[in-house]
C-alpha cells in the first residue's frame, strides 16, 4: 500500500526530466500500476470471485473498445488536416 | 449470506463499470482534442498548479488507505477503529475538496474559467483564446465530475459513520463500508488518471 504513495513520488520526479514523445507512455504506465494496485488491494478483485473479476475486466475491455476504435477513426482521416 | 454479499458486490462493480465508461468519454475528448491543439493544450497544462495537484493526489491516495483500512476493520470486528477510519477518510475528502476550491479560484483570478471574461494570457489572440477555452472547459468539465463525485462520496461517508457509531457495522455486515469502500477507491482511480493527464504530461 506504501508503494502507491512512492509512484506518485516517482511520477512527479521522472516527468520533469527530459524524455522526448515519452512522457506520455511513462505518465500512463505509472497510473495503471498505481491503478491496478488500488483495484487488487484496496478493492480486494484480487480476494473476489471469479464471476466479479469477470465483470471488472469487461469494464476495463468496454473501455478499450471505445478508446481504440474511435481513435483509430480519427488516425484513419487523410482528409481532416489539423 | 454469503450469497447476498456476493451479490451485492457483483452489483457494486457493474455500477462502476458504468462509471468507467462515464468517465473514459470525456478522457476520449480529452485525448482527441489534445492531440489536435498539442502546443497550446501543452501552455494551459503548465498553468496549472504542480504542488496543490501533486498534494492532492497523496492526500486522495492517503484517504483510500483509510477507506482500506476501515473495511478491514468492520471485517475483523474492531468498531471504534471503523469510525475513526470513516472519520479519517472523510477528513482527507474535505482536504481534497478544500485544495480543489482553492485552485479554482486561482483559475478565476486569472480568467482562465471559460466564458466572457476569459483571457488565456493578456493580448492572446481569438484562436489562442479559442483553443484554451477548450482546454479549461475540459478542465474543469472534468475535475468538476470528479469533485461532485466527491462531495457524494463524502456524503456516504457521513452517513456511514452515524451507523458505525451505532454499532452497526460486524464481520458478519458490513456490506455499506465495503460498497461504499470500492465507490471511494474508484473515484480516487479517476483521480490517478486525471492527475498525469491535466497537470503533468507536458511539463520537460
Amino acid at each position: 500500500m506504501v508503494l502507491t504513495g512512492t509512484t506518485v513520488y516517482a511520477a512527479t520526479v521522472d516527468l520533469n526530466q527530459y524524455f522526448p514523445g515519452l512522457n506520455v507512455i511513462v505518465a500512463l504506465v505509472i497510473a495503471t500500476c498505481k491503478a491496478t494496485l488500488v483495484v487488487l488491494f484496496f478493492m480486494h478483485a484480487y480476494y473476489s470471485t471469479k464471476r466479479t473479476q469477470l465483470i471488472i475486466i469487461a469494464g476495463v475491455f468496454w473501455l478499450a473498445i471505445m478508446l481504440f476504435m474511435t481513435l483509430g477513426d480519427y488516425a484513419s482521416r487523410p482528409w481532416d488536416t489539423h | 449470506m454469503e450469497q447476498q454479499k456476493e451479490s451485492a458486490t457483483l452489483g457494486m462493480w457493474i455500477f462502476l463499470a458504468t462509471e468507467i465508461l462515464f468517465f473514459g468519454g470525456l478522457f476520449l475528448t480529452y485525448t482527441i482534442n489534445r492531440h489536435t491543439y498539442p502546443d497550446i493544450f501543452a501552455e494551459c497544462s503548465k498553468s496549472l498548479d504542480l504542488k496543490l495537484g501533486g498534494f492532492n493526489t497523496v492526500v486522495l491516495i492517503a484517504s483510500s488507505l483509510t477507506m482500506a483500512m476501515s473495511v478491514w476493520s468492520a471485517q475483523v470486528g474492531k468498531k471504534k477503529l471503523v469510525t475513526l477510519f470513516l472519520a479519517l477518510t472523510l477528513l482527507l475528502g474535505c482536504v481534497f475538496l478544500g485544495v480543489k476550491a482553492i485552485e479554482y479560484h486561482a483559475k478565476y483570478v486569472e480568467h482562465h474559467i471559460p466564458g466572457f471574461s476569459f483571457e488565456f494570457e493578456p493580448g492572446s489572440d481569438v484562436a489562442t483564446n479559442a483553443h484554451a477555452q477548450l482546454f479549461f472547459s475540459l478542465y474543469f468539465g472534468m475535475t468538476g465530475l470528479h469533485a461532485t463525485h466527491m462531495v457524494v462520496g463524502a456524503g456516504l461517508l457521513v452517513w456511514l459513520i452515524k451507523e458505525s457509531l451505532k454499532g452497526r457495522f460486524t464481520p458478519e455486515y458490513n456490506t455499506p463500508v465495503e460498497n461504499i469502500g470500492l465507490y471511494w477507491h474508484f473515484v480516487d482511480i479517476v483521480w490517478i488518471y486525471l492527475f498525469p493527464l491535466l497537470y503533468l504530461i507536458d511539463r520537460h
